[in-house]
């Protein structure tokens, strides 16, 4: 609990007190920890003086900002049309097999998430996904394998 | 074919000086007068979609007083089959940045910010390494302006300018009420400029070559170049900087498969047009605008699917705040998916089509108002693929 | 002079003030224009979409409620567009919604329902969507009901919640179709931030927030032959009733209120007014007594400036926002929880009843009250003090189950012992009232001469709306064993709504006030606009019954607490003096500092 009490803190810190900081705050906790829990949210509402159902009312209007606790990797799947027509039905298969688990669920280890998502904006070489922040496209079964099992031994 | 090729432009990602920043410096000396009768005698309209004249905005909110103002750049790109954002900034964020430093001189602002959109994160350290030079560079030119990055977090709706602006004051994406529009009341309740990330280099390259020879590009009324994001069933997807004006079939000629029967031209929020009328159909504002996006459909693909992929995105992505867009579109994609089942029948579609209307003309924001659009253009046009 | 607009609104021409909107220059010519997320107390949303218009030359209809009238406008509130704009609007809201209408609080008196009936929306356009929707109830509350199924989405509890009351214990959440009213965390109201002063319930369109009705319970009660059962009724109440049943508003109906009551069953009509009175000897007292620590014993610890305690809104705001001020809080109970706990001692002493056999209903313009007479220290008689706490609305709804023809009914007079007040205890009801009822009494005790107001109408601390009122009374020519306020210049604060509490609370904290004596209403107007008063209350309604308040007050024979004969007659009888020993047993309590977070 103490180390998440300094997190917010020093982010506090870094960005002010503004409302206008609070988005990067948000961002900047997920970042860290994977998702916002109610504490941290709280922690958050009172620095900012904000009452915690409008911290949340923000949050939860992110697909981004997850309340719920995510794994260390978040994949993000397209699923936005040219993805979609170009094979991310095959992909999200072979990643819900490789990992065990489904679309929306996190592994036991917590190390991934396993989301879809909205277009990523690399429709050109779709099928595309994020893992965290960064960006994978031109996806085939052959990559898939190649990147999961690399992210398996980080 | 190869005669017969859409003419390329090299503008937007094109060099042309090795020296830095040289069009901001040189622009940075002349008076605001000048730049704006520039940009305004260019005809230059707005790239991020609705196409409003980049002149007017900059000269309202340049007119409107107060000490306070801001200049945002929208770097939200979220329409689907939309990347050349993310191209330009990748490749010229310089210009960017100069643009926006022109707009801040105009219009009176001491401070930009550019909203990223949270997929393209990625991007930040290098962005942020080109800020350092640019500030760099306006401080040796003695001009004050710095321009700061914010992230949005996964909210297509957030590429709408209100919406955006409720962001980056910490709150939910939801759109205001308008008017009052940004030009008198936008980030945190001050005269804003806000334009797409292509517009501000479009800006810079009207304060290079001069509005009369960037006028040479283009039609009447689609001055200069445009960036699009060629995607879908084409053997060669990807950016492409190409006049606007220009003839749809010719497109399709050139970057179709031999197969197309649909493009639909500006993303989800966008027109669908079919094989059909290829022939009849402009890309620019007098025709089928785009904010840059062009999906390719070849004839293996179901148009239900396409329509249904689309209404499950404004679904997801409205804001949900007003009755029409909110409900309208679940109704739509639920709608067509009982048609398709047969657990409506096929004049159900008529009543989604005045339903569709009714949303065009009565929701809060463009989101709202545009899921019409592909909505009519797709049923109306491959109605048999709804029902059977 | 501000600048003229002219439009024409459905072929009238009007000029109206630059800044006006549409739906208001619209209703300035009676045209009546359909709004749902609209509120009169509240800045604009825009979201419902119900108010479109059709403007000339305009591709798209605007909101009327959010557009400002331009020069030149035409616009056309029926037209054929417009109208279908409008059902599919209506459609869509009810393909959301819960609408089973009969099993509905709100049932007929509900503004989406009404929308519905005009539209004649028999067979529904659209898809039910409502199976998909995973709904809940939150029905944990002792105060207030939310139901998901059947709200609408118009943001009106939220900006409630946020604009006037400043605890945002409401907001909305998540995107889309997804979007939805939620706390934080979709906790359960009670155990968030909420006040329970119901000013959300009292501007929701629908049945999605409403009171915990108690009408079953009371009338279980008034069956029981075994039960007495006493009602006792606030100020507030007598001004607002009538517009429940029907009447306009502004109207007083004390003595029909009274006969209903009798009608109803009640075995003992009774008036909270009588320890309004109380109060003010109690809180009068003690204000005194904290001045002597303060200004005599120059007592560090003294708590001041005081507050009053009788909203138990702003009583929760400040248990869960300023805990570190409840030492200023006054120790005295609300009115209501005074009269509960007389009830079963003093009341049932006199009428020889066992109180256990004594069930205790109060009628509240409030739904804090709610949750105040459930709080565990509120049982000092040794049960609970008072049993069921009823709405203006609610006793509205019993006198219809009945039938009464209330506006017929005759003017009948509150029982005794415990239903004689003065005009003191009237204006309880209005913001500024405990304050002005405690100057009057305060200054007679410590000066021997009624407070130098014209008509004892203490016209500077009446509150107003939307402002912290601020005054000095001086303070001079004292009876001798109160030399020590010679002089004094008696600083007071009255603040309504909980925005307005806020900022007094602020500034007390920041060092930038340094009132005495602050009076504080959780609900705007004071208890006038509560939360548990007739739907709908507005600005306009709020002053036409702040107007009755001050006229009851002046027909009062007696318009001083400390002259009301039964308050005499209580202390001697009973309470022995101000501040006694019994008077802490029953009439003062203790609060709970809660988490804001
Ligand atoms: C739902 C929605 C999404 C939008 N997304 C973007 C976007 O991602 N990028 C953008 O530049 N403009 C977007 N816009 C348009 C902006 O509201 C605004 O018109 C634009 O940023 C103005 O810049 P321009 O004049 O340079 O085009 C969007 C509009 C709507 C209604
Ligand atoms: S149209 Fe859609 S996105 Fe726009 S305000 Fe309405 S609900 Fe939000
Ligand atoms: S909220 Fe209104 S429309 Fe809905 S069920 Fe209740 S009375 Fe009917
Ligand atoms: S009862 Fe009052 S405090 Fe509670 S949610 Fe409603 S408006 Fe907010
Ligand atoms: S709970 Fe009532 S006031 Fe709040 S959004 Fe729903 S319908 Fe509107
Ligand atoms: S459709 Fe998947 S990245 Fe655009
Ligand atoms: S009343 Fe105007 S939009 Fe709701």
């Amino acid at each position: 609990m103490a180390t998440s009490d300094y997190l917010i803190q020093d982010l506090v810190e870094k960005y002010g007190r503004e409302r206008t900081s609070l988005m990067p705050i948000l961002q900047e906790v997920v970042q860290q920890k994977n998702y916002l829990s109610d504490q941290d949210m709280t922690e958050i509402a009172k620095e900012l003086d904000l009452s915690a159902a409008q911290v949340f009312g923000t949050a939860t209007f992110y697909s981004f900002l997850d309340t719920e606790p995510r794994g260390k990797y978040v994949i993000r799947v397209c699923k936005t049309i040219t993805c979609d027509m170009h094979g991310k039905k095959l992909i999200i298969q072979t990643l819900e097999d490789m990992l065990k688990i489904k679309v929306g669920e996190t592994t036991p280890n917590k190390k991934f998430t396993l989301l879809e998502t909205n277009c990523l904006g690399w429709c050109h070489e779709g099928p595309a996904m994020l893992i965290n922040e960064k960006p994978f496209s031109g996806l085939t079964l052959e990559r898939i394998h190649d990147i999961i099992s690399e992210y398996m031994h980080k | 074919m190869s005669d017969a090729k859409l003419k390329r432009v090299d503008l937007i990602f094109g060099e042309y000086s090795n020296v830095k920043y040289k069009v901001l410096a040189d622009t940075l000396i002349r008076s605001n007068e000048e730049i704006l009768k520039d940009l305004l005698d260019s005809g230059l309209r707005g790239r991020g979609g609705a196409g409003f004249p980049t002149g007017m905005k900059w000269k309202f909110t340049a007119e409107t007083p107060g000490n306070e103002k801001y200049v945002v750049c929208n770097a939200d790109e979220g329409e689907p089959g939309t990347f050349k954002d993310k191209e330009i900034l990748t490749r010229v964020p310089r210009k960017v940045f100069s643009g926006m430093a022109i707009c801040g001189k105009v219009i009176g602002a001491k401070k930009g910010f550019l909203y990223l959109r949270g997929e393209y994160k990625f991007l930040l350290p290098d962005l942020l390494k080109e800020l350092d030079q640019y500030h760099e560079f306006s401080k040796q030119l003695g001009h004050d302006f710095s321009i700061e990055i914010r992230l949005g977090s996964g909210a297509y709706i957030c590429g709408e300018e209100s919406a955006l602006f409720e962001s980056m004051e910490g709150d939910r994406g939801e759109p205001r009420n308008k008017p009052p529009y940004p030009t008198t009341s936008g980030y945190l309740g001050k005269p804003t400029v806000i334009n797409n990330v292509e517009t501000f280099v479009n800006v810079l390259m009207i304060m290079r070559l001069g509005p009369d020879q960037y006028k040479k590009l283009g039609t009447t009324d689609s001055r200069g170049s445009k960036v699009f994001s060629v995607s879908g069933d084409t053997p060669i997807p990807g950016i492409y900087e190409l006049e606007l004006g220009m003839p749809l079939e010719r497109f399709v000629d050139e970057f179709g498969d031999g197969d197309t029967k649909a493009v639909q031209v500006g993303g989800a929020s966008g027109f669908c047009v079919p094989r059909k009328k290829f022939k009849d159909t402009v890309i620019g504002f007098e025709g089928v605008p785009t904010g840059g996006s062009m999906m390719l459909f070849n004839s293996s693909r179901s148009m239900y699917n396409v329509l249904h992929n689309y209404l499950e995105f404004f679904e997801e992505e409205s804001c949900g705040q007003c009755t029409p867009c909110r409900v309208g579109c679940q109704q739509l994609r639920k709608g067509i998916v009982a048609v398709k089942k047969g657990d409506k029948k096929s004049v159900y579609l008529d009543q989604l089509m005045k339903l569709s209307e009714s949303m065009k003309i009565t929701a809060k924001c463009g989101l709202g108002q545009s899921v019409a659009n592909s909505f009519s253009s797709i049923v109306n046009n491959f109605k048999e693929e709804m029902i059977y | 002079m501000t600048k003229q607009i002219n439009l024409t609104i459905d072929g009238i021409n009007i000029s109206v003030e630059e800044g006006k909107t549409i739906l208001e220059a619209a209703r300035s010519l009676n045209i009546h224009v359909p709004t749902l997320c609209y509120h009169e107390d509240l800045c604009v949303a825009g979201n419902c979409r119900v108010c479109v218009v059709e403007q000339e030359n305009v591709k798209n209809l605007p909101a009327s409620c959010a557009t400002p009238a331009t020069e030149g406008m035409v616009i056309h509130t029926n037209s054929m567009k417009v109208r279908l704009a409008r059902k599919h609007i209506v459609e869509l809201l009810l393909s959301e919604h819960n609408a089973d209408c009969t099993k509905c609080y709100k049932n007929k008196n509900c503004e989406l329902q009404t929308l519905a009936s005009q539209m004649l929306t028999g067979d529904h356009m659209f898809l039910d969507l409502v199976p998909d929707k995973k709904y809940t109830i939150d029905r944990f509350n002792t105060a207030i009901i939310k139901d998901d199924s059947r709200c609408i989405r118009c943001q009106r509890c939220v900006r409630t919640c946020e604009e006037l009351q400043s605890v945002s214990a409401l907001g909305v959440a998540y995107r889309g179709d997804k979007m939805k009213i939620s706390t934080f965390f979709e906790n359960p109201l009670f155990e968030v931030v909420c006040t329970n002063c119901g000013q959300c319930v009292n501007r929701c369109p629908t049945g999605a927030l409403i009171e915990r009705n108690y009408i079953d319970q009371v009338w279980d009660a008034i069956y029981d032959p075994t039960k007495h059962v006493v009602v006792q009724t606030a100020p507030a109440v007598r001004i607002a009733l009538g517009e429940a049943l029907g009447m306009a508003p502004g109207k007083i109906v004390t003595g029909k209120m009274v006969a209903a009551l009798r009608r109803l069953g009640f075995d003992s009509v009774l008036d909270t007014d009588f320890t309004a009175d109380l109060t003010i000897i109690e809180e009068g007292h003690e204000l005194l007594s904290r001045l002597k620590k303060a200004l005599v014993d120059k007592d560090p610890k003294t708590a001041l400036p005081m507050a009053t305690s009788c909203s138990p809104g702003w009583i929760k705001f400040i248990e869960h926002t300023f805990p570190e001020y409840l030492p200023n809080l006054s120790t005295c109970k609300s009115p209501q929880q005074m009269f509960g706990a007389l009830t079963k001692t003093f009341y049932a002493l006199k009428r020889k009843l066992d109180p256990k056999n004594i069930v205790s209903v109060s009628i509240m313009p409030c739904t804090a009250k709610k949750f105040e007479a459930n709080r565990p220290e509120m049982r000092s008689s040794g049960y609970k003090d008072v049993d069921y706490v009823l709405t203006t609305r609610e006793l509205g709804i019993m006198i219809k189950q009945v039938g009464l023809e209330f506006e017929a009914l005759p003017e009948e007079h509150f029982d005794s012992f415990m239903g004689t007040s003065t005009g003191a205890a009237v204006i309880f009801g209005s913001t500024g009232g405990v304050m002005e009822a405690a100057l009057r009494t305060v200054y007679e005790v410590v000066t021997g001469r009624e407070v130098p107001f014209d008509g004892l109408n203490i016209t500077p601390v009446r509150g107003t709306e939307g402002e912290v009122r601020e005054a000095t009374i001086l303070i001079e020519k004292v009876k001798p064993e109160w030399r020590f306020l010679e002089g004094v210049e008696l600083k007071c604060a009255v603040a309504n709504g909980l925005a307005h509490a806020k900022t007094v609370m602020q500034n007390v904290r920041d060092g930038k006030a340094n009132y005495h004596f602050i009076e504080i209403m959780a609900c705007p107007g004071g208890c006038l606009g509560g939360g548990g008063q007739p739907i709908p209350t507005n600005r306009d309604i709020r002053s036409k019954r702040k107007s009755a308040i001050y006229e009851e007050d002046m027909g009062m024979p007696i318009r001083k607490s400390h002259e009301n004969p039964e308050i005499t007659a209580i202390y001697k009888d009973f309470l022995e003096k101000p501040l006694g020993h019994k008077s802490h047993e029953l009439l003062h309590t203790h609060y709970t500092p809660r988490k804001r977070y």
